[in-house]
C-alpha cells in the first residue's frame, strides 16, 4: 500500500468582487494505491472544489498537493494537462462523450493526446471496451447507447490511459436506479482489479459502495470509518 | 500529433458543410475577385503592350507640319537625323491614297505608302515573300512595289503577283515583294498597302516633301538625349519654328501606359482584397460560435489532457482550412471568369504563377490572422467551467 495522493493543509478561496471566498478549509487527504474513496456532502459543500483540485483541473491557494509524485503547486497549464493526462481518469455525471465520435474513437480520445500511434490507440481502446463489458458496441455513437452504456464508454475513456486514479463525479447521477447499481458494481469490480477509485457523490447510499468514506461539510474534511455493506 | 488536428478540424468542418460553404464565400468571392481582376487586367495590359510594341519601342516618330517657306523635310534633313549617334536608321514614310490597276481591274483606296530601306531592315518579318526595296531602289527611283495581302487576294487571285506589273497613278511598277499579313486588330495593316521607293513616290504621288519619318534607335535607354538631338537638326532644317514639327517618342507610350495600368490593376486588386478582409471577419466569426458551441468539448478535452497549445493549434488549424479551401473556390471560379471574360473581349489569357501564389498566400495569412484571436480564446478556457456549462 503506497500512498499516491496526498493533500496537507490544502485552502481554497475563490474572490468574488473584492470578497475572498473561502471554499476549502485545511484540508488534508491521504489516499493509498488499492483505496475505494468516497468523498461525500451536500451540494455547497466544496466536493467539487475538491474533485476539481484532486483532478488537477483547479489548484490550491494554498497547501501542498502531491499526486504520484507530481507537486501540482509547482506546475504550468501544459503540465498540469500532462499530468491530467497520465494520472487522472475522469468520469463525469453527465458522461461527456463527443456525439460526433464512436464509442472506440471517444476511448481512444485521451490516447491522441499521450501521443500514441493510432493502432496503438485502437488495440488499448478495444481492449478497455472489452473490459468494461461492450466489446459489441464499438462502432456505436453516444445516442445509440442507453445511459448505461454511454457511462460504461466513459469509464472505459477514463481507464485507458491507465491513470494513477479514477476520478469519478456523481457517476449515477444521470441513471436510474438499477443501472447505476451496474455501474457502482462496474467500480467495485475494477477496484479489486487493483485500480484506485476517488467517488464524489451527495448520495449516503451512493458513497456506502466505497470502502472509505470522508465527509465534506462547509470545505472541512472528515474522515469517518464505515462498515463494508 | 499536427496529424490528429488535421484530421479533427476537418471532421468539423465537413460536420458543419453549409455554415462552413457559407463562411468560405467571403473567402471565394474575395479571391475569385481579385484573380480574375489581376488576369483580366494583365491579358489587356500584355494585349495592348504587343500592339505598341510592333509599332516599335526603338522608334521615334518624327511629324514635319513644315512652314510657309518649307513643306517638309528633304533629302538633307533625313540624312542629317541619320547620321546621329545612336540612329540607326531613318525610314520616312509618304502616305496616299489612290486606286491601283492590274490587268484592267480596278482597286479603289489603296494605301500608297513611300518608304526607303530602313524600314524593310527594322523588321525582317514584313517580307513573305520575294525581296524588299534596296538602296538602289531609292537612288534610282526604281518603280518597283511590294504589296499587301488584301490586294493580293483582290487583284491576283490564283496568280503569283511577283514580277508583274501594277499601274498606280499612271506609272507602270513591277512587283518585287509581298508583305506579310497583319492582324486583323493591329493599328498598323500593311494589308491594303503598296510599299514604292519613298523616292519614287515623292516624284508619282505629286508630293514633294517628306512629313513622316521614322527614326530608329540602336539604345533605347539615351532616347530622350537622341530626341533632343533630333529636335537640334529640325530646329536648323526649319529655322528654329518649333511649331514646324513635333517629335514622338514611342518608347515613353509604352512606359506611361504600362505605369497606367500596373496602377490600375493596383487599384482594382485593392477593391478585391476588402472583401478578403470582410471574409476574415466571417471566418472570426464563424470560429467565435463555434467555440461557444464547443466549450464543454474543450473543457472535455483539456481535462483528457489537452494542452492549450494542442487546443490553440487545433482551432488554427481550422481557421486556415476554411479559409484555404475558399482561396482554392475562389482560385478556380477567379480563373474561370477571367478566362471567359478574356474569350469575350478578345485578350490572352495567362493565369500567372504570382497571382496563384498571392490567392494562397493571402487566403492562408487571413486563416491565421482572424483564427489566431478565437483560437486563443479557445486554448484560454478554464476546463471547470468549459465543463460545467452543460
Amino acid at each position: 500500500m503506497t500512498e499516491i495522493l496526498s493533500m496537507k493543509n490544502i485552502n481554497k478561496s475563490y474572490y468574488m468582487g473584492d470578497e475572498a471566498c473561502e471554499v476549502l478549509h485545511n484540508v488534508n487527504l491521504s489516499v493509498n494505491s488499492g483505496d475505494f474513496l468516497s468523498i461525500l456532502g451536500p451540494s455547497g459543500s466544496g466536493k467539487t472544489t475538491m474533485m476539481n483540485i484532486i483532478g488537477c483541473l483547479d489548484v490550491a491557494t494554498s497547501g501542498k498537493y502531491i499526486l504520484s509524485g507530481n507537486d501540482i503547486e509547482d506546475l504550468n497549464e501544459s503540465e498540469l494537462a500532462a499530468v491530467r493526462n497520465k494520472e487522472v481518469g475522469f468520469v463525469f455525471q453527465s458522461f461527456q462523450l463527443l456525439p460526433r465520435m464512436t464509442a472506440l474513437q471517444n476511448v481512444e480520445l485521451p490516447l491522441i493526446y499521450t501521443g500514441l500511434k493510432s493502432s496503438e490507440r485502437k488495440k488499448k481502446a478495444k481492449a478497455i471496451l472489452e473490459k468494461v463489458g461492450l466489446s459489441d458496441k464499438m462502432k456505436y455513437l453516444p445516442n445509440q447507447l442507453s445511459g448505461g452504456q454511454q457511462q460504461r464508454v466513459a469509464i472505459a475513456r477514463a481507464l485507458v490511459t491507465e491513470p494513477t486514479i479514477l476520478l469519478a463525479d456523481e457517476p449515477t447521477g444521470a441513471l436510474d436506479q438499477k443501472t447505476g447499481i451496474q455501474v457502482l458494481d462496474l467500480f467495485k469490480e475494477l477496484n479489486s482489479d487493483g485500480s484506485t477509485i476517488i467517488m464524489i457523490t451527495h448520495d449516503i447510499n451512493i458513497a456506502s459502495y466505497a470502502k472509505r468514506v470522508v465527509n465534506i461539510l462547509d470545505g472541512n474534511l472528515t474522515e469517518q470509518r464505515r462498515g463494508v455493506q | 500529433m499536427l496529424l490528429e488536428s488535421i484530421k479533427m478540424s476537418w471532421e468539423n468542418i465537413v460536420h458543419n458543410k453549409l455554415r462552413s460553404f457559407l463562411t468560405m464565400l467571403g473567402i471565394v468571392i474575395g479571391v475569385a475577385s481579385i484573380i480574375a481582376l489581376i488576369t483580366i487586367v494583365q491579358g489587356a495590359t500584355n494585349s495592348i503592350s504587343d500592339q505598341v510594341n510592333a509599332l516599335g519601342v526603338n522608334k521615334i516618330t518624327v511629324t514635319a507640319f513644315g512652314t510657309p517657306l518649307k513643306h517638309g523635310l528633304n533629302d538633307r534633313d533625313i540624312r542629317d537625323i541619320a547620321k546621329i549617334s545612336n540612329v540607326s536608321g531613318a525610314s520616312p514614310t509618304i502616305s496616299g491614297k489612290t486606286s491601283v490597276i492590274y490587268n484592267k481591274e480596278i482597286r479603289d483606296d489603296v494605301t500608297v505608302q513611300g518608304k526607303n530601306e530602313v524600314y524593310f531592315k527594322t523588321d525582317t518579318t514584313l517580307i513573305k515573300s520575294g525581296r524588299a526595296i534596296n538602296i538602289l531602289d531609292i537612288k534610282n527611283k526604281n518603280q518597283v512595289a511590294v504589296i499587301g495581302e488584301d490586294i493580293i487576294k483582290g487583284l491576283f487571285f490564283g496568280v503569283d503577283p511577283l514580277g508583274k506589273k501594277i499601274m498606280i497613278n499612271g506609272t507602270t511598277f513591277t512587283i518585287i515583294g509581298t508583305l506579310s499579313e497583319s492582324s486583323g486588330f493591329s493599328i498598323t495593316s500593311n494589308n491594303d498597302t503598296v510599299v514604292i521607293p519613298y523616292t519614287t513616290a515623292l516624284r508619282s504621288l505629286g508630293i514633294k516633301n517628306v512629313t513622316n519619318l521614322d527614326v530608329y534607335l540602336n539604345n533605347t535607354k539615351i532616347a530622350d538625349d537622341t530626341v533632343i538631338d533630333i529636335k537640334g537638326v529640325l530646329n536648323r532644317a526649319f529655322n528654329y519654328n518649333d511649331d514646324a514639327y513635333s517629335v514622338f517618342n514611342m518608347g515613353d507610350m509604352i512606359e506611361s501606359f504600362q505605369t497606367m495600368m500596373a496602377m490600375m490593376s493596383l487599384l482594382l486588386a485593392g477593391i478585391a482584397a476588402i472583401s478578403l478582409v470582410v471574409g476574415g471577419i466571417g471566418i472570426m466569426n464563424m470560429m467565435l460560435v463555434s467555440i461557444t458551441e464547443r466549450t464543454t468539448e474543450i473543457g472535455l478535452r483539456k481535462a483528457l489532457g489537452a494542452t492549450p497549445g494542442r487546443i490553440q493549434l487545433q482551432f488554427i488549424i481550422e481557421a486556415i482550412f476554411l479559409s484555404l479551401i475558399g482561396g482554392f473556390i475562389g482560385l478556380l471560379l477567379g480563373s474561370l471568369i477571367a478566362y471567359v471574360a478574356a474569350k469575350l473581349i478578345g485578350i490572352g489569357f495567362a493565369l500567372s504563377m504570382s497571382s496563384i501564389l498571392l490567392a494562397v498566400g493571402f487566403s492562408g495569412a487571413v486563416g491565421i490572422i482572424f483564427g489566431y484571436m478565437p483560437a486563443r480564446k479557445a486554448s484560454r478556457l478554464n476546463p471547470i467551467d468549459a465543463l460545467r456549462s452543460l
